[in-house]
């Protein structure tokens, strides 16, 4: 009996603490979305989708995630197999690709704003060199290609070490029989890639999808820092409900729209990148 | 034709050799196994023949052409894993299509070659399963399989047959020989197994410390080994060494028996005989018996002659007890003699 019930004594405190501080502030949460003065009801999410910064700050975040989640999966495949095939100073080189990680995604914001602001280092440069005859407000409200642009890359830079780390480690998983067997068998670099490698680190593909896709989704403060409010997106405009309007009810009400989307593609790539029982190494 | 020429190859991995020099030629169409202990180099050899490792220095020639410095895509070889490598995310199917894939076949050779190679090695039930759903003996089968569908001019296989048991091991390795011959391919066989490598190679290439020691027909290796190492590794049990002092006019003294012997400068040598290749006779070498192990078929005594171990394989009929001293006569023609120096085999005259 004590055996039996021993994990589960192991397991209470992690799951009270879970309890005490997630799972009961996030049905307050949803209990503020969906309810006023103690009454259900759906007006704030009306009030949310009304508003007229709701579709901009939504079909940006969605744009975000789209752009830059692809790019990090195709260069940290990259970076992954140049780093896998290195005999020497490998870990030396991992390290260096992985200092953005330990910055703050407020700090990479304002790294990135020193770069592109009007007396940035980018202007700098260009008028230094004679390209343009004077700074050009990269980040201004009229230049909507240019903030998107600086977001991505300040995401790209701050946040492809993660996947990076997740896909050295699955690549490290598999063993090198495959490879040299796809060799031997007349698979030239490429075709490994593409037929070995690739589908035998679904898993870690899933792992890193799933990670950076619901990162992209909460993206705020790189946002914050490079574009203040000319450039909303879904976590700013919770925070902008919360703190500024002081309306926490909507605040909710975006926070569970966040939620939802994330889920819903947690759930897209468990699915599509599922390796079934059988197939797995 | 395949004709593989291993010219002067050495492999170093700083500062241990790995290789040294190694010159071998195996014929189109011959079976060539490399035999020796773990860490001999003989995996060294094969990888280095693959293209999967590459030479410190020498050639490689496979069919007359120069291939050392080729991928080993472009070597015309198909290869069978030690540990099979049957990729676990393509079904059986598509394992032995792989290589086919790579050549850009029509997909009804594809299908033909797939299905008659499956035939071949019992496992068309299996197509459409996955590694994981396969026992060891059904992997190997598979492995076997995905490189004969290739039709290659050479097959390599490293090891192939250590990871079944005993009694599938046996079943494979008849399965084996009779599958490769029929084949036409050349096939350099890497193994430990020295059972295996007597009953499948046309050749054996012993190997020791980085250096082929012997490379000739199996019942050459076992009856006239090289070097004293050959005839210590080969056989179960393995050869008897016994040091012979030189007597008079080109006869060795061993124990309290005189044979004729080489001529050598040395007054001592190393006297050899299997264990099979002795009988009891009154003029034998005096053994005191130590051990009796009747296997069946005959009967196995480890013994003492002249303070050193020594073992025979005698009939099962013969009464023997613990303590007693027997005399074991060589069959002359059997006695091999060794250079205690260099340790290689001295001709008697």
């Amino acid at each position: 009996m004590e055996k039996r019930s021993l994990p589960y004594l192991l397991l209470l405190p992690a799951t009270l603490f879970l309890c005490v501080f997630f799972i009961y502030p996030f049905l307050l949460v949803a209990w503020q979305a969906v309810s006023q003065d103690g009454a259900l009801t759906l007006e704030h999410f009306r009030t949310m989708a009304g508003h007229w910064k709701f579709p901009t700050a939504f079909w940006n975040t969605m744009l975000l995630a789209l752009a830059v989640v692809p790019v990090q999966l195709a260069l940290a495949l990259f970076m992954a197999t140049l780093v896998t095939r290195m005999e020497k100073g490998r870990d030396l080189v991992l390290y260096i690709w992985t200092i953005p990680l330990g910055i703050s995604d407020l700090a990479a914001g304002i790294i990135w704003l020193a770069i592109f602001e009007q007396t940035g280092f980018l202007n700098s440069m260009l008028v230094g060199l004679g390209a343009v005859e004077q700074p050009v407000a990269w980040l201004g409200y009229q230049n909507k290609g240019t903030i998107f642009l600086a977001v991505v890359l300040a995401e790209i830079w701050r946040a492809t070490a993660i996947v990076l780390v997740i896909l050295v480690a699955g690549m490290g998983l598999i063993p090198k029989e495959y490879h040299e067997a796809a060799e031997v068998f007349g698979a030239s670099p490429w075709k490994r890639f593409t037929r070995i490698t690739v589908p035998l680190l679904r898993p870690s593909i899933q792992t890193a999808l799933i990670l950076r896709t619901i990162l992209a989704f909460e993206v705020f403060a790189v946002v914050i820092a490079l574009a203040g409010t000319n450039f909303p997106v879904l976590m700013g405009e919770t925070y902008h409900w919360q703190f500024n309007l002081q309306d926490r009810h909507v605040a909710a009400a975006y926070a569970l729209v966040i939620l939802a989307i994330s889920i819903a593609f947690t759930l897209v790539f468990l699915r599509t990148l599922r390796v079934p029982r059988e197939a797995q190494i | 034709m395949a004709e593989i020429s291993i010219r002067n190859v050495a492999k170093r991995f700083g500062d241990f050799t790995a290789l040294h020099s190694i010159d071998l030629t195996v014929a189109d169409q011959e079976f060539m196994v490399l035999l020796g202990a773990s860490g001999c180099g003989k995996t060294t050899l094969l990888r280095i023949i693959a293209g999967l490792e590459s030479p410190s220095q020498g050639e490689v020639w496979i069919g007359g052409g120069r291939v050392d410095h080729l991928p080993p895509r472009q070597r015309g070889i198909a290869m069978v894993f030690q540990n099979y490598a049957v990729f676990p995310h393509l079904t059986v199917f598509e394992n032995i299509a792989f290589g086919l894939r790579m050549q850009k076949l029509a997909e009804g050779e594809i299908q033909h070659r797939v299905n008659r190679t499956a035939e071949l090695m019992h496992i068309e039930q299996l197509l459409k399963r996955y590694s994981g759903q396969l026992s060891g003996g059904q992997r190997q089968r598979v492995a076997v399989a995905r490189a004969l569908a290739m039709e290659p001019d050479v097959i390599l296989m490293d090891e192939p047959l250590s990871n079944l048991d005993a009694l599938l091991r046996l079943e494979m390795r008849a399965e084996l020989k009779g599958v490769l011959a029929e084949s036409k391919t050349t096939t350099i066989y890497v193994t430990h197994d020295q059972v295996e490598a007597m009953s499948l190679a046309d050749r054996i290439a012993v190997m020791n410390k980085g250096r082929i020691v012997q490379a000739e027909k199996p019942i050459e290796v076992y009856r006239n080994p090289a070097a004293r190492f050959v005839g210590s590794f080969i056989g179960n049990p393995p050869m008897n060494f016994l040091p012979a002092m030189k007597a008079e006019n080109g006869s060795w003294r061993v124990a309290d028996v005189v044979f004729k012997g080489p001529t050598s400068e040395h007054d001592e040598v190393a006297f050899a005989i299997r264990p099979e290749d002795l009988a009891p006779s009154g003029t034998g070498l005096p053994a005191e018996v130590r051990v009796i192990e009747p296997l069946g078929p005959h009967v196995l005594v480890t013994c003492e002659v002249d303070g050193h171990l020594f073992r025979a394989v005698l009939d099962s009929d013969l009464e023997l007890k613990r303590g007693q001293t027997i005399r074991l006569a060589p069959s002359p023609d059997r006695i091999r003699w060794f250079d205690p120096e260099t340790e290689q085999s001295l001709q008697a005259h």
